[in-house]
């Protein structure tokens, strides 16, 4: 007899079960997902690519007609943009997490974890740990750019290493948190193509309706409520802040004065939220 | 005891559609179950529910002897599945995919890598063993599919239309490795829409229609179920089909009992007739004459048995390619895989063969 059947059919080893299992499945499901973007470069260049245009253009079209905190300064709209453009470009991560999950459920490889006798949220976050690495690909692609157009930390308050990383820690969260709200859209959708426009569209009023491109404090009192309380403010604030850029909200709402804390809640409170509903999604998806 | 594979009244419904209506099914340990029926009829649905992917409504599922609905999780250990669903990631390299399946079956990673050379070298993947499986043919597809469900030589498998789009030289590789797993113990349940594979690999059949297993049996039974032998016959010029009709009309009328089935049955564009008889050789002597005598000319004429074609047909009032739709309906999300099932219920083996590499071309081409 030839190997195919090496002796009496065997089960599969005992699962260790537990966080070990979990993890280690992960792992293997977010290492295929990396070999699989290695595979596809077009997709990182393009992913690349969009933030890279926003910083271009918002830097050179609307520099000069923003005010913020009283000028007209493109230098000033320029630093200030930044956190607003990274904050964006973590979340649109979420479009890529949304089309990936869609295309493995409409494909097949889904119903192929599903009949493995691995972890249950595996698969989704095996899918979002290799976004997560994308997006910080992108990010450090970003930050380059900006600096070649002349974004500089402390241009307003001074600031350190320290924080500057902290600022881009927070950002990757907020970028984390977002994927498990693109791994639901992908599981929910009927194909690649509606997940990629159900996972992008909706960012738009969230990511516009925000302090990221413009001051808030400008915006009519109940546009610059949902502004100030929106999770992605949040963030943008608690990057200004800690890159020393200028425009920081001297709002007295609570996510505006203890942005940082703010960040930190809504990303958590997002992961745990969009987590729970996806892996039970996932677990009754009926592909 | 229950077999290998044990399925009692499982009902499931997707809205208005009563996808399985009461499938019950027992498969001994060792033995290879040929489920049959049209698109549509269930198949799909039932490996579903049998390999954990899908929940019933009702009924109660034993596979490997553990409950598939109170330990799913055990139940994924004993298993392998193969076929329309359950597909290999496209840009990751065969063996890339035989390892990862081999550690998400909780294998180490050592012994993954290992397995994953065994098997490609086994299914003749070697060459092409570190090219994205998107390069791969849809005969090396098939054979990676496979692969990735032997990964732990399960002691149950299940296949989903295996063979559906191959050419007949990898489908007879095909059934090679399945007859070979199923001498080493494993127990298989096999959907197919090739009549014809069913016939060759499968120890017992069922015929699924609507949700519902219409027959059961070996392949010979199921055959004497639907009558006997048949006489067919070719004629030269399509103006001679009505003479021809007449005379076999006489033959078929003669059968005892089946009023019904001693019809001719007449296929225009190939200028075809069968009748079922009963009487064997001589009996064909006897039209031959008969048909000289009214001067019609034959191109063809011979003596069948039925086939499972035949069973088909007369269990579900239809050919197996009735519908070309998406499988089961089992959710819309089978309509966007765009694997259309134009099988042909062919009339004889060297048809089957033949339909079948058609398909290859179209699955190649995609």
């Amino acid at each position: 007899m030839s190997t195919v059947t090496t002796g009496a059919p065997t089960r599969a080893p005992r699962p260790r079960g537990g966080v070990a299992q979990s993890l280690g499945d992960s792992l293997v499901v977010a290492k295929r997902n990396l070999i699989r973007m290695t595979r596809i470069p077009e997709m990182i260049l393009f992913g690349v690519i969009q933030p890279v245009m926003f910083v271009v253009l918002f830097t050179y079209v609307f520099g000069g007609s923003m005010a913020i905190g009283g000028t007209l300064d493109p230098d000033v709209y320029r630093d200030f943009l930044m956190a607003g453009i990274f904050a964006q470009t973590v979340t649109f991560a979420t479009a890529g997490s949304a089309a990936g999950i869609a295309d493995d459920m409409q494909k097949g490889i889904i119903d192929r974890f599903r009949s493995l006798p691995m972890a249950r949220g595996a698969v989704l976050t095996g899918r979002t740990v290799a976004d997560l690495v994308q997006t910080s690909v992108t990010l450090v692609v970003l930050a380059v750019v900006a600096l070649l157009v002349g974004w500089r930390t402390g241009s307003a308050e001074p600031t350190n290493a320290g924080k500057v990383l902290g600022g881009f820690a927070l950002l990757l969260l907020l970028g984390y948190a977002f994927t498990w709200i693109g791994a639901l859209i992908g599981l929910s959708v009927r194909t690649p193509e509606a997940a990629t426009s159900g996972g992008i569209i909706w960012l738009f009023p969230v990511t516009f309706i925000s302090n990221a491109f413009v001051d808030s404090d400008q915006m009519t009192p109940w546009l610059r409520h949902i502004a100030e309380w929106n999770p992605f403010s949040a963030t943008v604030q608690a990057c200004r802040e800690l890159f020393g850029n200028p425009g920081v909200s001297t709002s007295d709402a609570w996510p505006m004065q203890h942005p940082v804390w703010a960040s930190v809640i809504w990303s958590v409170l997002i992961i745990a939220l969009f987590r729970t509903l996806a892996v039970r999604k996932y677990r009754s998806a009926a592909s | 005891m229950p077999g290998a594979i044990y399925a009692e009244g499982l009902v499931k419904t997707f809205g208005d559609v009563r996808a399985l209506d009461g499938v019950d099914l027992d498969v001994p340990e060792g033995t290879v179950l040929g489920l049959l029926g049209p698109n549509g009829a269930g198949k799909t649905t039932t490996v579903r529910v049998l390999t954990t992917l899908l929940r019933p409504d009702s009924g109660r599922a034993v596979v490997a002897g553990i409950d598939v609905l109170a330990h799913p999780n055990e139940v994924r250990r004993s298993i392998g599945l193969s076929g329309q669903f359950a597909a290999v990631d496209e840009y990751l390299t065969g063996r890339e995919n035989l390892q990862m399946v081999g550690q998400l079956y909780q294998m180490k990673a050592k012994a993954a890598k290992e397995r994953a050379g065994e098997l490609l070298d086994r299914f003749h993947l070697a060459e092409a063993a570190d090219r994205p499986a998107k390069t791969y043919s849809g005969g090396m597809r098939r054979r990676l599919d496979l692969a990735a469900a032997l990964v732990v030589s399960p002691p149950v498998m299940f296949m989903d239309e295996p063979t559906t789009g191959l050419d007949p030289r990898n489908r007879q590789e095909l059934w090679e490795v399945i007859k070979e797993l199923v001498a080493g113990g494993t127990t298989l349940l096999l959907t197919t829409q090739y009549l014809e594979e069913a016939d060759h690999l499968a120890h017992d059949i069922c015929v699924v229609d609507h949700g519902r297993v219409i027959a059961r049996g070996t392949s010979d039974q199921l055959k004497a179920r639907t009558g006997g032998e048949r006489v067919e016959v070719v004629v030269r010029e399509r103006e001679m089909l009505t003479g021809a009709r007449e005379v076999l009309g006489r033959y078929g009328a003669e059968r005892a009992g089946g009023a019904g089935r001693g019809e001719v049955s007449v296929e225009e564009h190939t200028r075809m007739l069968t009748v079922p008889v009963t009487g064997g050789a001589k009996l064909l002597a006897e039209v031959i004459r008969d048909l000289d005598a009214v001067g019609v000319e034959i191109d063809d004429i011979g003596l069948r048995r039925p086939t499972l074609d035949d069973v088909f047909i007369s269990l579900t009032g239809h050919a197996a390619e009735q519908e070309e739709t998406e499988e089961d309906g089992a959710g819309g999300r089978q309509g966007g895989r765009g694997r259309k099932h134009r099988t042909k219920a062919a009339k004889s083996t060297e048809d089957a063969g033949a339909s079948g590499s058609a398909e290859d071309a179209k699955e190649e081409a995609k």
